[in-house]
């Protein structure tokens, strides 16, 4: 029998898990950005080694599993001689994974900029920098925040792997509250209802933020 | 009256590849007279207006504005970053598709370039460019992003943009070409103010009617050729190469009916 109480009380300590989750994927994204950018840049730039280099990032983050570089991050710090907590490992780690997806969605976006946007601003005596952050960038923002909401929500549900790390986010949560309670249906069902909660009000956000940039 | 850049052409090559787009060109645009460009399809006249502003780069040869050569120090020396942006500030240019900035209204349009590149406060800049916008004939439309606007109002804001920072030369590559035919009277009216004020501007356009009647000088090209260079009178109603002939020949016969 499916027992409701079990099912109700799962909530608390799932949401109190759930801050990890949220934070993971938050200041992954925010990483992902920072260092996703960069990587754009240097694939967009005109040195050949830069671009090589970018590419190299890009087909390696890809091409492996996160759960396997997560394993790989944490496991090689201790052995350089960094004792580093796990929860920056795993920050560090879901950004890095999510910098490659970023990149790419940037440079599709400047691409599928017309070549004249930038042009009118060179025309005008507009410096490099200039033309990137006043006419570039905030276009292709623009054009890119439905991938980039989307990469959001795919890191919200990948952060389940960094229980492999010993964090308590949701997974780990519901794996620990199914083994004291011996209830593992209702306990996973309230992880997935609190995930779809989470994934469906960054599509609501995504939404309302789309509308109101799109002009 | 504007103070009017001059523009001399020497021998200016450009390839593509092994494609040679322009032929040892040599044109002087005399300061505060319009030029007009025309001649038909892929002849090279983008590509040469191009090279006045440095946007596309030549291989050989010289372009020359008021004397200073743009682009090279000296003959396959670039010339540094700044100084080319400041030979640019001077040099308005309208572009066929607009290219207004999709994210800002008209007004922040206008003013971006007085902001960043002249250095004006926020306040000075959205003044002029109101201003600006005014003249166009587009008080009414300051707040309005380039969406809300009608391919003639677009182009007119590109136009605005383009006088807020007081340039002593105006290219335009067919401006009108992208627009509705209703709507091309309205740009082509601000273009004669424009005229009538002492700007030098080089136009390419395929308005053969704003060619007779407001270009001082008519140049035609083709095959990345400069054919013929005269008054429009000679180039398009007594033109005596065989070249300009056909092509008029066949303009008339596309524009009756
Ligand atoms: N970026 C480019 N790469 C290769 N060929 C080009 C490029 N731009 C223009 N061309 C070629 O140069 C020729 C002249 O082009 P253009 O100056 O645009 O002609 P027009 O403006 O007279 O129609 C055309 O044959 C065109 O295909
Ligand atoms: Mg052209």
């Amino acid at each position: 029998m499916f027992s409701i109480s079990v099912f109700l009380e799962s909530f608390g300590p799932l949401f109190w898990a759930a801050r990890y989750t949220l934070l993971i994927s938050v200041l992954g994204i925010g990483l992902g950005l920072v260092i996703g950018t960069l990587i754009c840049a240097a694939r967009l730039s005109p040195y050949v080694w830069l671009r090589r280099f970018a590419m190299l990032w890009v087909s390696f983050l890809r091409g492996v599993p996160l759960l396997v570089q997560l394993l790989v991050f944490y496991y090689t710090l201790p052995v350089i001689g960094l004792d580093v907590p796990a929860m920056v490992a795993a920050v560090v780690t879901v950004g890095i994974c999510a910098s490659a997806y970023i990149s790419e969605i940037w440079r599709g976006a400047i691409a599928a900029l017309p070549k004249g946007q930038a042009e009118a601003a060179i025309a005008i005596g507009m410096t490099p920098q200039d033309v990137w952050i006043r006419v570039i960038l905030p276009q292709a923002f623009n054009l890119s925040l439905p991938a980039l909401i989307n990469e959001l929500i795919l890191l919200v549900k990948a952060s389940s792997l960094v229980s492999v790390v010993g964090i308590l986010e949701i997974t780990r949560a519901s794996q620990a509250q199914a083994a004291t309670t011996f209830r593992p249906l209702e306990v996973y069902i309230a992880a997935a209802c609190i995930y779809l909660l989470i994934n469906l009000c960054l599509a609501v956000l995504g939404r309302y933020l789309e509308h109101r940039t799109a002009i | 009256m504007v103070s009017a850049s001059s523009v001399e052409i020497r021998k200016v090559n450009k390839h593509y590849g092994t494609f040679h787009a322009l032929k040892d060109i040599d044109l002087v645009i005399p300061p505060g007279k319009v030029t007009c460009l025309i001649g038909p399809s892929g002849s090279g006249k983008s590509t040469l207006l191009r090279c006045v502003n440095f946007l596309e780069e030549y291989d050989s040869g010289e372009v020359l504005i008021d004397g200073t050569m743009i682009g090279y120090e000296a003959p396959g020396k670039k010339m540094p970053g700044r100084k080319l942006r400041e030979m640019r500030r001077s040099i308005g240019m309208v572009f066929q598709q607009f290219n207004l900035w999709p994210h800002m209204t008209a007004r922040e349009n206008v003013a971006e370039g007085l902001i960043r590149v002249r250095g004006l406060s926020k306040s000075e800049a959205h003044r002029r460019a109101a201003d600006a916008l005014a003249k166009v004939g587009l008080a009414d439309k300051m707040a309005n992003h380039p969406s809300r606007l009608s391919g003639g109002q677009q182009q007119r804001v590109a136009i605005a943009r383009a006088i807020a920072m007081e340039p002593r030369l105006m290219l335009f590559d067919e401006p009108t070409s992208a627009l509705d035919p209703e709507l091309v009277g309205e740009v082509l009216n601000v273009m004669k103010t424009l005229a009538s004020e002492g700007m030098t501007m080089v136009v390419v356009t395929h308005e053969m009617g704003f060619a007779a009647h407001v270009a001082d000088q008519v140049v035609f090209m083709e095959k990345g050729e400069l054919v013929g260079v005269d008054s429009p009178d000679r180039i398009l109603h007594h033109p005596e190469d065989a070249r300009i002939q056909s092509f008029l020949r066949t303009y008339h016969e596309r524009n009756s009916f």
